[in-house]
């Protein structure tokens, strides 16, 4: 990995008492899609806000594009900021906006081209997702694929060089789910973008990732192409990719033993 | 670590509170300027949180004022001044009733309507998907709210007065007979624009800062649920009433004592 985008060495982070990230150690290169898998509650989206700048670790360093992102001020962060896009869970559409002006906003916000230039990227962009026809359409009147699509036409209107997704494919139908996982592969490669995707549907992303984390109770516990992660020797990874319901990670909540409990011991 | 007495620390707590709030309201104000650029994005707001409010503040200043006339006369009526109507029905107006019955109104239907909205905006990742877009959302969604309720609250308090004393002026003068010269009269020679008008606006205003400060600080900061929505829903009128009744007490002691 010679010409890495996002550098992540050592990395502590706590919510509170709770520890989220205990040294985590995470390099994503340019040019590719980026999974980050793990369980639900292991930190996966809070790993995205560090990298956005919108959390600061409590240690370890942090880099993208060789910009160390804690140590930025609120003016150079949002600098940073222009050149990432974020798609979030929701899609965060405004709700006050149609989805003209959802995908216009950053543009109106950050430049002053004229009305005409607008319009034209921002159908351009809507054109990409497959959604030009539906530039007149409230965000209320989206379904949640739909939602997501010209979410991610907003992310990509100011030509950034990398995107964060935050669970892109929770709650889609099975058409809605092949048609973002194709789109995320198909503008990373046309739009030379840098993709870190964050998720627990191993079966989509494994099929346009190419490089794995899989993280836990703090810590990467295996790393590589998803190749290599399915035939890991770790067993806990293994139980994960397989989505097997018993290993490393118990099926059972801890419990009393099953015989004393039914004999009315413990209750 | 040593346990601290509950007093201490809900002392504590409220300071680091207003603490907290007061950085908040000074980031907004740091916002303000540059919405002189984007008028548009306050007179969106001016719609929402005034001209919106319009028809409470109509219906209730009218009404105040005709209880108010009513009121005043049966007293009055009893000493022979029914006369000096048009005086009991502006004073309590345009010193204490107009701004403070505004404000409450306000809190309830302009306020509220803000937290929500900011509320639900924070819950549904709005204003972090702006930050991520390297947008402000203090400048741009917190800012154009706070300087429209600022604005709109004197003109409603305004409105509310006049038509409270139009409220007056309808049950006193034309349904109980108080002459119509003396009820404008008395209310020409005794309201002075300094000590009573000046002074309504200047409560009015401050009461508009404050409700929209609570309003703004309530939403933004609230827990990202439907339950934290609601609960700064609530706590926008009610910190919002509590601070404008105990605030018009000092600022009434400051304005109207030694008279």
């Amino acid at each position: 990995m010679d010409d890495p985008l996002v550098e992540i060495r050592g990395l502590r982070f706590r919510r509170g008492r709770r520890v989220i990230f205990d040294g985590v150690d995470l390099v994503i290169p340019r040019g590719r899609i980026t999974a980050v898998m793990g369980p639900s509650g292991t930190g996966k989206t809070t790993l995205l806000r560090l990298i956005g700048g919108q959390l600061r670790p409590d240690a370890g360093t942090l880099r993208v594009d060789g910009i160390s992102v804690p140590e930025l001020r609120r003016k150079e962060l949002y600098g940073l900021r222009h050149r990432m896009g974020m798609l979030f869970q929701s899609g965060a559409l405004l709700t006050d906006l149609s989805v003209f002006e959802n995908v216009a906003f950053p543009l109106r916000e950050h430049t002053d081209l004229p009305e005409a230039l607008v319009r034209d990227v921002v159908l351009m962009k809507l054109e990409l997702v497959g959604l030009r026809g539906a530039w007149r359409l409230m965000p209320d009147e989206l379904s949640g694929g739909m939602a997501r699509r010209v979410a991610l036409a907003r992310a990509i209107v100011l030509d950034p060089m990398m995107i964060l997704y935050d669970e892109p494919f929770v709650g889609l139908d099975p058409i809605s789910m092949g048609v973002v996982v194709r789109l995320i592969r198909r503008l990373n490669d046309a739009l030379g973008l840098t993709s870190i995707i964050v998720t627990h549907d191993v079966h989509e992303v494994t099929a346009i990732a190419d490089m794995c984390y899989l993280l836990s109770e703090g810590k990467v516990m295996g790393a590589g192409s998803p190749q290599t992660l399915a035939n890991s020797d770790s067993e806990w990874v293994r139980q994960f990719m397989n989505g097997l319901d018993d290993g490393p990670v118990p099926f059972h909540y801890p419990a009393p033993d099953l015989a004393r409990d039914l004999l009315g011991d413990a209750v | 670590m040593a346990q601290r007495p509950i007093t201490l620390t809900v002392i504590a707590d409220m300071l680091a509170g207003l603490g907290r709030s007061t950085l908040f309201l000074l980031r907004v104000i740091a916002g303000l300027p540059s919405l002189v650029l984007r008028p548009s994005l306050v007179i969106q707001q001016l719609y929402a949180v005034g001209v919106l409010s319009l028809i409470i503040i109509i219906v209730s200043g009218t009404f105040v004022g005709m209880v108010l006339g009513l009121q005043g006369y049966n007293t009055l009526r009893n000493f022979g001044a029914a006369e000096s109507l048009g005086v009991i029905v502006a004073l309590s107006l345009l010193r204490e009733l107009g701004p403070v019955v505004t404000a409450l109104l306000f809190a309830g239907r302009a306020g509220s309507a803000v937290a929500a909205e900011i509320g639900l905006m924070r819950a549904t990742e709005q204003l972090s998907a702006m930050e991520m877009m390297a947008v402000d959302p203090v400048r741009r969604v917190v800012a154009p709210r706070f300087l429209a309720g600022m604005l709109s609250m004197p003109l409603l308090s305004a409105i509310f007065t006049a038509l409270g004393i139009f409220g007056g002026y309808l049950v006193g003068v034309e349904l109980l007979g108080v002459d119509a010269g003396a009820y404008w009269g008395q209310i020409q020679n005794a309201a002075s624009f300094e000590d009573d008008v000046l002074n309504g606006i200047i409560k009015s205003l401050v009461f508009g800062v404050v409700v929209s400060w609570i309003a703004v600080y309530q939403g933004y900061h609230s827990m990202p649920t439907s339950e934290g929505v609601s609960r700064a829903t609530t706590s926008t009128v009610v910190v919002s009433s509590l601070a404008i009744l105990a605030l018009d007490f000092v600022l009434t002691g400051l304005m109207f004592t030694g008279d």
